[in-house]
C-alpha cells in the first residue's frame, strides 16, 4: 500500500517537474529567440523589456482607468444577465408547458455565436461601454437562463409532494426544497455566464471601442509599442484567470453550503 | 355540445408546444416589426419584412457572395485542422499515462487564457488575410477536441481491455474493436464543441480586421448606417452557424448510438 502511494507521489513529482520545465523551456526559448537569434522586436519583444514595461505599467497605475471601465462593464452586464436569466428561468421552469415551449428556443439561440451581432449592438448603442454591456449581458443571459430552467426542472417531484403534504408554505417550499436542489446547476450556469461575459466584453473592446483593457492592447499594438502591449496582455490574462478562479471558488463554496 | 369544451378550438392549436413555439417566434417578429415601423429611427433598425425581403439585394451587393464563401472556407479549413491535430494530441494525451499527467494541466492552462486578448498577435504573425482567421479559429476549436478525446480515451474501462487481451486479441484488434467504438461518442462530442469554438474564433477575427470577408461588409454596412443590409447579412451568417452546428449535432446523435449495439 505504502509502496503504491510512494510510486504515485514520485510520479506526481515527475509530472510537476515536466510541467515546470515546459514553462521554463518556453521562457528560455523566448529569451534565446529575441536575444540570440535576432527575431525582430516588432514581432516578439524581449522578455526583459516586457517585464520592465509590466513594472512600469503597474507602478504608474495607468491601468486603473481601463481596468475600471472593463470591470464596470463586466459588473453591469453580469448583473443584468443574472437578474434576467434567473427570473425568466424560474418563471419558465414553473410550468411544464412553457418549459417545453421555450427551452428549445433558448438553446437554439445559445448555439448561435452571438458575437455576430456586435455590429448591430455598435450601431444601436455606439462605441462606448453601453454596447459592451449589452453584448455581454446577451451572451451570458442564455447559459444562466438555461441552467436555471434545468436546475428547477431537475428537482424530484417526490420532494415537492412530500414537502407539500407535510404542510409547508410556498415560501418554505422554495427556500428549503427547490432552491437547495436547483442551486448546484444554477451556480454552474452563473459561473459559465460570468466567464463568457468577460470574454465577450474583452472581445468587443478589442474589436470596436474607445476605452477599456481590450482597446488598450489594440491601440498599443497599432502604435508598435510591442513590449508594452505584451505587458498589458500578461496583465489582462492574469486578471481574467484570477477572476475566473475566484468565481470557481465561490461556486464550490455555494455548492458546499447546501 | 361543443360549448361545454373549456378550450375554444382556436386555442387548441397552442396545446402543442411546437405550435406554441412558432407562435412565440411570430410574436417576437411582430414586436420587432411594430417597433421598427413606428418607434425606432429608420437609420438604426429595419422591420423584419424589409430585412428578409431584401436578402437578395444583400447577396447581389458586389463581393458579398465571395465574402460568404471565403468565411465558409476559413471555417472549413480551421475545423479540419482542429479535428486532425486535436485528435492526434488528444489520443496521445489520453493513452500515454505520463503525458496525460504532465501535459494535460498545461493544455488546461492554455485553454484558460482568454484568447481574445491575443487576437492582435494573431494578426501580427499571420497577416490580415485568411491565415490569421484560420489560425484564430484553430486556437478556439482545438482545445475542446483535445480535452474530450483525451477524456474519452481515459474513460475506457480497464476490464474491457483486460478481457480482450486475455482472449488473445492483438493490439490492432483491441484498437479496432474495443478502443475505437468506445471513442466515437466523445469524438463527436468534441467535434460539436470544436465547431462552436471554430465559428467563434473565425467570426471574432473577421470582425476584428477583414479585407474581403464578411467582417469587411459588416463594418461597411454599420458605417453607412444601412441596417437592412446589416441585419440581412447577420441573419444569413446566423443561419449558416445554426446549420453547421446542427450538422455536427446530428452526426453526434447518429454515431453515438452505435456504442450501445
Amino acid at each position: 500500500m505504502s509502496k503504491n502511494s510512494d510510486a504515485a507521489a514520485r510520479e506526481r513529482l515527475v509530472a510537476r517537474a515536466a510541467q515546470g520545465s515546459f514553462l521554463a523551456g518556453l521562457v528560455v526559448l523566448w529569451y534565446l529567440a529575441t536575444n540570440a537569434w535576432d527575431v525582430s522586436p516588432l514581432l516578439l519583444p524581449k522578455p526583459q523589456a516586457v517585464m520592465r514595461e509590466l513594472g512600469s505599467v503597474l507602478r504608474s497605475g495607468e491601468f486603473v482607468g481601463d481596468l475600471r471601465i472593463t470591470l464596470g462593464e463586466l459588473g453591469a452586464a453580469f448583473a443584468i444577465s443574472a437578474t434576467g436569466g434567473l427570473v425568466l428561468g424560474y418563471c419558465v421552469s414553473q410550468s411544464r408547458y412553457w418549459t417545453r415551449v421555450l427551452e428549445p428556443l433558448l438553446s437554439a439561440v445559445y448555439a448561435i455565436p452571438i458575437i455576430l451581432f456586435l455590429p448591430l449592438y455598435v450601431l444601436f448603442f455606439g462605441l462606448g461601454p453601453a454596447s459592451k454591456i449589452a453584448l455581454g449581458a446577451t451572451i451570458s443571459f442564455f447559459p444562466i437562463a438555461l441552467s436555471t430552467v434545468a436546475g428547477f426542472a431537475s428537482v424530484e417531484p417526490i420532494y415537492v409532494t412530500a414537502a407539500r403534504s407535510m404542510g409547508c408554505s410556498s415560501y418554505q417550499l422554495f427556500r428549503w426544497v427547490l432552491l437547495p436542489a436547483a442551486l448546484p446547476v444554477i451556480l454552474t450556469g452563473l459561473r459559465m455566464g460570468f466567464t463568457v461575459a468577460l470574454l465577450a466584453i474583452l472581445g468587443s473592446e478589442t474589436i470596436s471601442s474607445v476605452a477599456g483593457l481590450g482597446h488598450r492592447i489594440v491601440s498599443l499594438g497599432e502604435n508598435m509599442h510591442m513590449a508594452r502591449m505584451f505587458a498589458y496582455i500578461l496583465f489582462v490574462v492574469a486578471i481574467a484567470v484570477s477572476l475566473n478562479a475566484v468565481v470557481s471558488a465561490l461556486e464550490l463554496r455555494g455548492r458546499r453550503t447546501y | 355540445m361543443p360549448t361545454l369544451d373549456p378550450h375554444p378550438p382556436g386555442l387548441l392549436i397552442l396545446r402543442s408546444p411546437a405550435a406554441a413555439r412558432l407562435g412565440v417566434i411570430a410574436v417576437l417578429l411582430g414586436t420587432w416589426e411594430i417597433a421598427a415601423g413606428w418607434f425606432v429611427d429608420k437609420m438604426f433598425l429595419s422591420p423584419p419584412s424589409q430585412v428578409f425581403g431584401s436578402l437578395d439585394v444583400v447577396l447581389r451587393t458586389p463581393g458579398v457572395t465571395e465574402a460568404l464563401k471565403l468565411t465558409f472556407s476559413q471555417i472549413g479549413a480551421a475545423f479540419t485542422i482542429s479535428v486532425a491535430v486535436g485528435l492526434a494530441v488528444g489520443l496521445a494525451l489520453g493513452f500515454h499515462r505520463f503525458s496525460h499527467r504532465s501535459l494535460l494541466p498545461i493544455v488546461l492552462l492554455l485553454y484558460g487564457i482568454p484568447q481574445v486578448t491575443i487576437l492582435p498577435l494573431f494578426i501580427l504573425y499571420f497577416g490580415i488575410g485568411s491565415a490569421s482567421k484560420i489560425a484564430f479559429g484553430v486556437s478556439h476549436g482545438i482545445f475542446p477536441i483535445v480535452l474530450t478525446t483525451a477524456a474519452g480515451a481515459q474513460n475506457i474501462k480497464p476490464i474491457l481491455l483486460l478481457s480482450a487481451r486475455s482472449m488473445g486479441a492483438s493490439s490492432a484488434q483491441i484498437f479496432r474493436w474495443v478502443v475505437f467504438p468506445h471513442m466515437i461518442p466523445s469524438f463527436f462530442a468534441g467535434m460539436r464543441l470544436g465547431m462552436s469554438g471554430v465559428l467563434l474564433g473565425v467570426l471574432l477575427a473577421e470582425l476584428y480586421v477583414s479585407q474581403a470577408g464578411i467582417g469587411y461588409f459588416t463594418t461597411l454596412f454599420t458605417q453607412s448606417l444601412d441596417p437592412t443590409k446589416l441585419l440581412g447579412l447577420v441573419s444569413l451568417l446566423a443561419a449558416m452557424a445554426i446549420a453547421l452546428n446542427e450538422l455536427v449535432r446530428r452526426a453526434e446523435t447518429r454515431f453515438s448510438r452505435f456504442r450501445s449495439v
